[in-house]
């Protein structure tokens, strides 16, 4: 018996004495992870919210005239404070097609949407079969045709990644101004002017 | 060895010599208690999300998906790590998935997953775990925070509105996990799983 207890009061001190050797260790760990005191990063980070250039107002929101869309007319040697991000519409109203044969934008956020080998979330709603289900426009026939002209009864390959084609659209104001127009409306004004 | 086991048992089984019964009683009510703190303190770190990314299996695949994910970043800040949607909330089930889950600690002991491509080899069976679990418990962990009966359609964009107001009224009883397969990871080859609903015929 007297051994045992030797033997635990030694495992102990051992044990203790490890402890207390890995002790600065770990906290040298932990310290060395922090990062510099705020007041060491403040004074850096105030002068540069300083020398940010205040933009005026009218020269905030781009328009159409307005060639230097990505600087927007801020002298080169001042930041630029960015446009707020633009937001996804989500209202899910279909979009009118500018122009024949043109792939209907997204009306909805696509946010994280897993579009891959293993899995196409688009095809949960848009396929024949479960279009109807979830009130979605099925994938058009064209989407089951191979190129050789084969017809499939799954999606054809080449149609399988949406988003090369299909996009969503944001509120973003355009950029530069856009006089295009629709071609049914070009044919419309040619008639009026007795062409 | 016997000798020695035989002496515990007379220690153990003879009445006490030295304390009265209400002293050992108090101690044994102590005792209780500490025990009892000490599970529970134990129980609760297991469910954290330190502890569960603390192993590289964890960390490296599906800690890394959720990070991509509106339940880990959004707008309104609120975030649902690991436990809450995979440690049930009330204290029995909480128990038992604790037990099926002491199932993880053998699988990384013995390295069962300890490789990308073993995860990968093994994430349908592993999401299948899971979508049976959610399947029968009617979703629970997303209805701990998302209730059909709190969610407001006028809020919902037109899309999602109109198809919770057919899954609420569908013949067969609709669950979250139907329609909600990859929310918070990427999901393997989902070839031949059923995937939506099926909404009430007019």
């Amino acid at each position: 018996m007297r051994s045992a207890l030797f033997w635990i009061i030694a495992v102990f001190l051992v044990g203790t004495l490890i402890v207390v050797t890995m002790l600065p260790h770990i906290h040298h760990e932990e310290t060395a992870t922090q990062s510099p005191p705020a007041s060491a990063q403040s004074a850096p980070v105030a002068r540069q919210v300083a020398s940010r250039a205040t933009v005026p107002p009218e020269t905030n929101t781009p328009v159409a005239t307005n060639l230097d869309a990505l600087r927007r007319g801020i002298p080169i040697n001042q930041e630029a404070m960015p446009l707020p991000m633009a937001a996804v519409e989500n209202n899910d109203v279909p979009r009118e097609r500018n122009y024949p044969m043109q792939p209907p934008t997204i009306p909805h956020s696509i946010d994280n949407y897993q579009v891959d080998k293993n899995y196409n979330r688009c095809l949960m709603c848009h396929t024949r079969a479960n279009a109807a289900k979830f009130n979605a426009p099925a994938i058009a026939a064209s989407h089951y045709v191979t190129r050789e002209g084969q017809v499939l009864a799954q999606i054809s390959p080449r149609r399988y990644f949406c988003t090369q084609c299909h996009v969503p659209q944001t509120n973003a104001k355009p950029l530069v101004g856009n006089t295009y127009q629709y071609d049914t409306a070009v044919i419309q004004a040619a008639a009026k002017n007795g062409q | 060895m016997r000798a020695f086991l035989r002496k515990c048992w007379q220690i153990l089984s003879t009445p006490s010599l030295h304390f009265s019964l209400g002293f050992l009683t108090l101690c044994g009510f102590v005792a209780g208690i500490l025990f009892w703190g000490a599970f529970n303190t134990a129980l609760e770190y297991s469910t954290t999300e330190k502890f569960c990314v603390s192993c590289h299996e964890m960390h490296d695949n599906v800690y890394q998906d959720l990070k991509t994910t509106i339940h880990w970043s959004n707008r309104s800040g609120v975030r649902a790590t690991c436990g809450d949607c995979h440690v049930p909330h009330a204290w029995t089930p909480k128990i038992a998935r604790k037990m099926q889950a002491s199932k993880e600690v053998w699988g990384w002991l013995f390295g069962t997953i300890d490789t990308r491509q073993k995860f990968l080899d093994n994430r349908l069976e592993l999401a299948e775990h899971e979508w049976a679990r959610l399947k029968a418990n009617d979703s629970l962990e997303c209805r701990n925070c998302h209730n059909f009966a709190s969610m407001d359609f006028t809020r919902q964009s037109p899309r999602a509105a109109a198809i919770h107001k057919a899954a609420l009224s569908g013949p067969n009883h609709q669950t979250c996990i139907d329609c909600h397969k990859g929310i918070a990871h990427r999901l393997p080859d989902m070839t031949g799983i059923p995937q939506g609903f099926t909404p009430q015929v007019e």
